[in-house]
């Protein structure tokens, strides 16, 4: 089980709070919670070892251009496969959009 | 229940299984009235998982979701049956019985609120055992409370169904709303399996299962209130008409004569099946 | 599957403190049910012992089961209906020594679940009628035959002893279910005290009013029955001096902050909404 810590430059404060996702096995929540403008921080709780690069790359894709809203992100997860990964991160950010 | 009518409802998109417990929570009360109540942005995780190196979910598996129903004053109480089995810890139990006893206490003061309970639970959280017990044991006395004033409501929609000290707290409610899917049983199958023996419990039989402890099962016997579709908007309703029934004249819990002298009379050589639970229920004064 | 030993303390301390008060009759034999006396006060004393001609062959060493839960509440319900034109209701002493629930194809399928929760409801709705309840833990109080017989008691006294036990699941149960070993599990337990099974990490939860110190908890002597005797009239009066009768003294201990905590946001939160 590991805790890792993401932070990424990022535009305008996210418009909502958010909340996707079930700690079940093979799933995840994402929480995003508005923070100030400028910084998108993500701590990520998994069941995993190991896999702080995987999560760095699926986070880059997402954050890495610093265009995101400024936002508080938690991820807290069950063993998902980066495909379960990718479907709740969009999600997510689908309906902070919305 | 047709095919045809299963394919409809999913398409209509009423199932009520596949939704969260939030959603289920939402999709009870008045449109738009609920406001969650120690939620999963107040980041109150377990405080006995990390250090067993088991994930917390943000709301510890436990939704409270203040609101109206038909224009009156309620809180759902929903399990989230997806985290950790629907088990209560220290936290989720904390939420549940606070939130019944604050209606309560509501109800001291005129405000007629009532309360639903969502059950989606194993029970007790083995990896938090004695307070998981102990909430649980004060979620008992704050239905107890509560339904001098209200009625309390329990829900057993699936898939998790409700076992362990829960199907107790399932039993002091006033009315039980639940599906075919549901079951309804104190003992966890793997466990009775383990105790008393595969000849006795085989908790890979299905079938065997559903025949003994799920909803319709139960609601044969009297042991739940309502066998419904699993469908939100059926569901709603048949909530609704139990709130406005009131409290139920003489309660499941309070037939212990008449129970004790049922069970004495019948023959407890032969093994149990779903005809002889009905007959020991179905005999005699309605439960 | 084991041959569990079957306890003689919840017997033997039920005896002790009844002392010749006459057994109520017209109950299974696995509850013993006798009007007593506590601190000059009439109290109605129950425990839940072995029958080992149980009808229901899964609870034939002392499991709280379907005859069980309802007698339970049949007793229970009794003495609440007898006094209730008296201010001064009688005190209900449930003597816990129960290893667990009965497990059975039988319990299941005639719905063990609503006998314990009528049990259960008896000892909550006397409580709130004004009965003091006092739960005295000689033995073991286990996951559902405890929720069923004591844990909606006022106070709660147990022994300190290492054959007082207070737990949600059998150990071997427990650690096939969470897919540990016996070891791992007690390895756990022994730094997460809510996990552990000794009645000292119990008491540090703060769901204990007293822990009681006696020579011989298998065979009291009688200093051990006088000195707890002593302690339940302390209890009695403690509740007989509480406005408040529901559980809310549990909530004190050190390791349930977490549990203070939410219901002071949930309050909050909930008068911030209003009703």
């Amino acid at each position: 089980m590991e805790k890792l810590h993401l932070d990424y430059p990022a535009g305008a404060p996210a418009a909502q709070a958010v909340l996707v996702g079930v700690v079940a096995s093979g799933d995840l929540e994402v929480l995003i919670a508005p923070a100030a403008a400028g910084s998108c921080h993500i701590v990520i709780h998994s069941a995993a070892d190991g896999s702080a690069a995987r999560w760095r790359a699926q986070l880059d894709r997402l954050f890495g251009d610093g265009q995101a809203a400024a936002m508080q992100m938690e991820i807290n997860d069950f063993g998902a496969t980066p495909g379960v990964v990718s479907l709740r991160l969009a999600q997510a950010l689908e309906e902070l959009s919305a | 229940m047709s095919h045809q009518q299963d394919i409809t409802r999913l398409l209509q998109g009423r199932s009520f299984i596949e939704l969260s417990a939030r959603e289920r929570a939402h999709s009870l009360l008045d449109a738009g009235s609920g406001r969650e109540l120690a939620g999963p942005f107040e980041r109150l995780y377990s405080p006995w998982l990390s250090a067993q190196g088991i994930v917390a979910q943000a709301d510890d598996g436990v939704v409270i979701c203040k609101g109206l129903l038909d224009g009156q004053p309620a809180v759902i109480a929903a399990i989230e049956g997806g985290f950790q089995g629907g088990s209560l810890g220290e936290v989720g139990g904390a939420k549940l019985a606070s939130a019944l006893e604050l209606a309560a206490a509501d109800n001291r003061q005129g405000i007629p609120t009532r309360a639903v309970i969502l059950f989606e639970t194993g029970g007790v959280r083995l990896q938090e055992a004695n307070l998981g017990l102990a909430a649980i044991a004060e979620i008992h006395a704050a239905i107890v409370d509560l339904a001098r004033y209200q009625p309390v409501i329990g829900i057993i929609a699936g898939t998790v169904g409700c076992f362990g000290g829960m199907s107790i707290a399932a039993g002091l409610c006033s009315y039980l709303i639940v599906t075919r899917e549901a079951r309804l049983g104190l003992n966890g199958p793997q466990v009775i399996e383990q105790e008393a023996g595969v000849a006795e419990y085989d908790s890979r039989n299905r079938p065997f299962i559903w025949s003994l402890t799920g909803g319709e099962q139960r609601q044969a016997c009297g042991l739940a209130d309502a066998l419904l579709d699993d469908d939100s908007v059926l569901i709603r309703q048949q909530l609704l008409d139990f709130i406005a029934r009131g409290l139920p004249e003489q309660p499941r819990h309070r037939r212990s004569q008449h129970m004790l002298q049922r069970l004495l009379a019948m023959d407890s050589t032969s093994q149990a099946d779903a005809a002889s639970a009905r007959q020991l229920f179905q005999s005699g004064a309605k439960l | 599957m084991s041959q569990p030993s079957i306890s003689q303390r919840g017997r033997d301390w039920f005896h002790a403190l009844c002392g010749s008060a006459p057994l109520q009759q017209g109950l299974p034999p696995s509850l013993l049910v006798a009007d007593g006396e506590l601190a000059g006060q009439p109290a109605r004393y129950i425990a839940v012992v072995a029958d080992p001609h149980n009808p229901f062959e899964r609870a034939r060493h002392g499991e709280v089961g379907l005859l069980e839960g309802w007698a339970l509440a049949a007793a229970i319900d009794a003495a609440v209906q007898a006094d209730q034109q008296q201010t001064d209701k009688r005190a209900i002493v449930a003597i816990i020594d129960a290893p667990s629930q009965a497990y059975g194809r039988r319990e299941e399928a005639y719905g063990i679940h609503q006998a314990l929760a009528a049990a259960a409801a008896a000892y909550a709705g006397a409580r709130l009628a004004g009965h003091p309840v006092i739960g005295l833990i000689v033995g073991k109080a286990m996951s559902g035959a405890f929720l069923a017989h004591g844990y909606q008691a006022n106070r709660l006294l147990a022994l300190n002893d290492a054959g007082v036990m207070v737990h949600a699941m059998g150990k071997q149960a427990a650690a096939r279910i969470t897919l540990r070993s016996v070891d791992e599990l007690e390895t756990l337990a022994a730094s997460i005290p809510p996990m552990a099974y000794d009645i000292a990490s119990y008491a540090s939860l703060g769901l204990l009013w007293r822990l009681l110190e006696t020579e011989q908890p298998d065979q009291p002597t009688p200093a051990d029955v006088q000195q707890v005797r002593t302690a339940l009239a302390e209890a009695l009066h403690d509740i007989q001096a509480d406005p408040q009768r529901d559980l809310y003294q549990r909530l004190h201990g050190e390791h349930r902050q977490a549990t203070r905590r939410i219901r002071a946001l949930l309050q909050g939160q909930w008068s911030e909404i209003g009703g």
